[in-house]
């Protein structure tokens, strides 16, 4: 895709020797970069590797302590987003920063002009979104209101709003992180026109094949520091996990499966809405030694299902049945106490309570048993034994069973969730979304015990919005839309693009008789 | 202006933020005392001697603490939980009234009989007074902030009426009080010709126990977990709205405790003026201890070091006593800046 980029092209931007500091952790440390004209650069790197702020001091939104950006040959003022705009730079952020209640037109023009000009000038506006929208394949309708609009819509308007600004630069914070296949696809397509006119893009991920499938170069950092630069058409995959991960990669072998009895049940059940989709009418089946995935585009109502597996959620029609036996008053209580180890999705807010210790935390869903606790008084001894014996089997890096919570790592804490959820070989599993935000490492580990109790007999149920997870450990596939189900697939059945089509809502409603 | 969380906060800097807070404090009623036309170094001598400088002065700090230990225990054990307790002084009047309701011969048992028998009534009606607005909480999502402290003013107006009503002394002269608790419901002296009373010891006895149902206990710690994070000590099973409940029982019933030995030990009847505001200078003391149950007993003495000991110096400098007020209240600001100060780092860009 490097059609206006030869050796002798221009360089639009340089960054050297950035350095942040946060404290005593070193966010960038050192780092130099340079985009040519009509280049994709990617760079790549795990969570907390430091993308994120690098760009961040990029456009502005924070200052480096040492180090030059120079754009255009011209040295950009540090700590100013207006000056980066002014310069020719523009940002999609991972989450995005559009005004609901605005038109798409609106949102675009906002903060381009004057507050003391009379009109918006929106006809030329109009005229001009228009003209973007076709020279680079961003079709979108400029008098819709956000709130109407797909994530995929509204990552188009992110983008125009860059265009019209004149970016010459284009920085993607993770942009198909919430995006269909398809919409994936459109994208890379639009991206191509972008550098065929001349602009340059980074493009920010920490997914290989979509590097490899879109840049012209990589920058790879890990722990802060530039972990290697490579030519993408001359880098193998696994080198660059290598160097992404700085090491070997863990690879987790999964086995065929032998599915047992059917353990636990969703019959006819909806619910209310939790943010996202409401649950409608959905029925599925978990059995023993099988991982069912459940693969979704976020906000589909992924988070009312595990809420209301975990017991936090109550259904407004419709059995939960567990063990064959219909549960009639359904809690977290009652769930633990029907044999559930359950993973919630956000570690933070539900997952641990941060500033208590592990010791505490660990115990939580368990202090009322006799093996924590005697008439009211709880045993703090057994409590750190336990925390000890978690920290001890599942490798948590952490001072000692007194420490905050707060203080670790998201994969350290996700390690406690886990020792927590899996004390007492629980045989339904459910994982919401388990390796968010984790890095490669970590991600393993979960896999790894996933796979494990899977292995033992387990149901679990995993739900993830990353396809490749789903597809490398499920042994049956649902795909949620809206609040309703799929049919299963079995293993490898049907494609990423199939798969996609059916998170795209193609096929889930009408009782599923494609994807069968 | 940014605030980033510290990692952890050292031993000294757990020492040094509330010292300066105390220092913040002294400095800015030194400019008030100024401004009033006396010497900040004279008047705060005066403070200290008035407070501890003799041996009534030190117990006369002591009984003005004990209402103050139980209305802080109150309002820590409720904060702990995120259960917002504005209300204690509602409390402790109610608590005071069933302590006359009972005590002033309605029921006649031996002394040994008697006062635990109204300590549980007294307690029990707190504990009542705060179900109302807990259950309002938990069932509606009604703001307790609001409940608990109009439930104030209601209250005080009730007990306006049951002094000019039911409760009033026949023999008090037309004056808005009670009749004198008998002697069986009286708390002895601790020390013979001395104010100080009984209910001291009930006070620090409180201390320890809360102390110890925080730190070893099931409730203790479901009350932590519901205060630090509800959503996830809803996740883990905890129940929630009945721990929120349980809270505001324990700590109504420790606000009433206050109104109890009021009457019982020092006062002996029951007036509009039991109580210049403990309930709510409960809330500093609290805050001052930083919730812990132990650190309530010395931030009680404290404050009411500062009111006793501004007593005293008034009458003898030209400074108002209204600078204990100022102290308390800016202690509580200082404190609380303090306390953040030693959790977060403040960023400046």
């Amino acid at each position: 895709m490097n059609a206006a980029q030869g050796p002798e092209a221009e360089t639009v931007l340089r960054l050297s020797g950035i350095t942040k500091r946060f404290g005593t952790l070193v966010a960038n440390d050192a780092i130099s970069l340079s985009l040519k004209r009509g280049e994709v650069v990617a760079l790549l790197g795990e969570n907390g590797a430091g993308k994120t702020t690098l760009m961040n001091i990029l456009f502005g939104h924070y200052t480096a302590d040492e180090g030059e950006i120079e754009v255009f040959g011209k040295t950009l003022p540090s700590g100013d987003p207006n000056a980066a705009l002014g310069a020719g730079i523009g940002m999609v952020h991972q989450h995005f920063t559009l005004a609901d209640q605005m038109t798409v037109l609106e949102n675009i023009v906002l903060g381009t002009q004057s507050l003391w000009s009379f009109n918006l000038g929106k006809a030329r506006a109009r005229t001009k979104i228009r003209q973007l929208a076709t020279d680079y394949g961003l079709e979108v309708d400029p008098d819709r209101m956000i709130t109407e609009l797909s994530v995929g819509e509204r990552q188009r308007v992110e983008i125009l709003k860059a265009l019209y600004r004149e970016a010459r630069i284009l920085i993607l914070d993770e942009p198909t992180a919430v995006l269909t296949p398809m919409e994936t696809e459109a994208l890379f397509a639009t991206l191509k026109k972008l550098v065929a006119a001349g602009l340059s893009v980074i493009f920010i991920s920490h997914k290989l094949g979509e590097v490899q499938s879109v840049s012209d170069r990589v920058v790879v950092l890990r722990g802060g520091k530039l972990a290697g630069e490579r030519t993408t058409s001359e880098a193998t995959r696994r080198e660059l996990a290598e160097l992404m991960v700085g090491g070997q990669l863990p690879i987790n072998e999964i086995g065929p499966s032998t599915p047992r009895d059917i353990l636990f049940e969703l019959q006819s059940v909806s619910t209310g809405s939790l943010g996202g989709a409401a649950l409608k009418q959905i029925s599925m089946q978990l059995r023993g030694g099988e991982i069912t995935g459940l693969a979704g585009i976020s906000g589909n109502g992924q988070a009312a299902l595990a809420a209301l597996i975990a017991g936090t959620l109550e259904a407004s029609e419709g059995d939960i049945v567990v063990h064959g036996e219909a549960a009639t008053k359904w809690s977290p209580r009652a769930a633990l106490d029907r044999g559930l180890g359950r993973i919630p999705e956000d570690r933070h807010a539900t997952g641990m309570i941060g500033d208590m210790s592990v010791a505490e935390n660990v115990i939580s869903e368990a202090y009322r048993s006799p093996r924590f606790s005697r008439f009211g008084m709880l045993d703090w001894r057994a409590a750190s034994v336990f925390a000890q014996d978690i920290i001890t089997a599942y490798d948590v890096k952490c001072p000692s069973p007194e420490a905050r919570v707060r203080l670790l790592s998201g994969g350290n804490m996700q390690k406690l969730i886990l020792g927590r959820a899996l004390d007492g070989d629980p045989d339904i599993i459910l994982a919401s979304q388990p390796t968010r935000g984790l890095d490669v490492g970590a991600v393993a580990y979960v896999h790894a015990r996933l796979i494990e109790a899977r292995d033992r007999g387990a149901a679990v149920l995993l739900i993830s919005e990353d396809l490749d997870e789903i597809q490398t450990l499920s042994d049956r596939i649902l795909v949620i839309h809206r609040g309703q189900l799929s049919r299963p697939s079995q293993r490898g059945e049907l494609s990423v693009m199939e798969l996609g089509e059916l998170m795209a809502g193609h096929g889930v409603e009408e009782g599923a008789h494609h994807a069968a | 202006m940014r605030l980033e969380p510290r990692p952890s906060s050292s031993l000294t800097a757990k020492f040094l933020w509330p010292t300066g807070a105390i220092l913040a404090t002294v400095v800015f009623s030194s400019v008030l005392v100024m401004i009033a036309g006396a010497s900040p170094f004279t008047v705060f001598w005066l403070v200290i001697k008035g407070a501890a400088g003799s041996q009534f002065a030190f117990l006369e700090t002591l009984t003005r603490a004990t209402p103050l230990v139980f209305t802080g225990l109150a309002v820590a054990v409720a904060f702990r939980a995120k259960l917002w307790n504005i209300g204690a002084e509602a409390q402790l009047y109610l608590g005071a009234v069933m302590t006359v309701v009972i005590g002033t011969g309605a029921v006649t048992l031996p002394s040994a009989g008697l006062i635990p028998l109204i300590m549980i009534a007294a307690m029990l009606t707190g504990a009542l007074t705060l179900l109302g607005p807990a259950v309002l909480k938990t069932k509606f999502g009604v703001d307790e902030v609001v409940t608990t402290l109009l439930l104030n003013f209601i209250v005080l107006l009730f007990v306006s009426m049951l002094l000019e009503g039911p409760l009033k002394d026949p023999t008090g002269m037309g004056w808005p009080q009670s009749k004198r608790v008998i002697a069986d419901a009286q708390l002895p002296r601790l020390i013979k010709g001395k104010r100080l009373h009984f209910g001291f010891i009930l006070a620090i006895a409180s201390a320890i126990i809360v102390w110890v149902i925080m730190k070893k206990t099931t409730l203790g710690y479901e009350m932590r977990a519901v205060g630090h994070n509800a959503e996830a000590a809803r996740f883990a099973g905890i129940p929630v709205n009945s721990v929120i409940v349980k809270t505001a029982l324990l700590s109504g019933g420790l606000a009433a405790l206050a109104g109890f030995s009021e009457v019982a030990g020092l006062k002996g009847n029951l007036t509009l003026d039991l109580s210049p505001g403990y309930g709510y200078t409960g809330i500093v003391v609290a805050m001052l201890a930083m919730l812990n149950p132990l650190g309530v007993i010395a931030a009680a003495i404290f404050v009411a070091g500062i009111f006793v000991g501004a007593d005293a110096m008034s009458r003898s400098a030209n400074v108002p006593s209204y600078i204990a007020e100022v102290m308390v209240a800016t202690s509580l600001l200082t404190m609380v800046a303090a306390i953040m100060l030693m959790r977060y780092r403040v960023r400046w860009r």
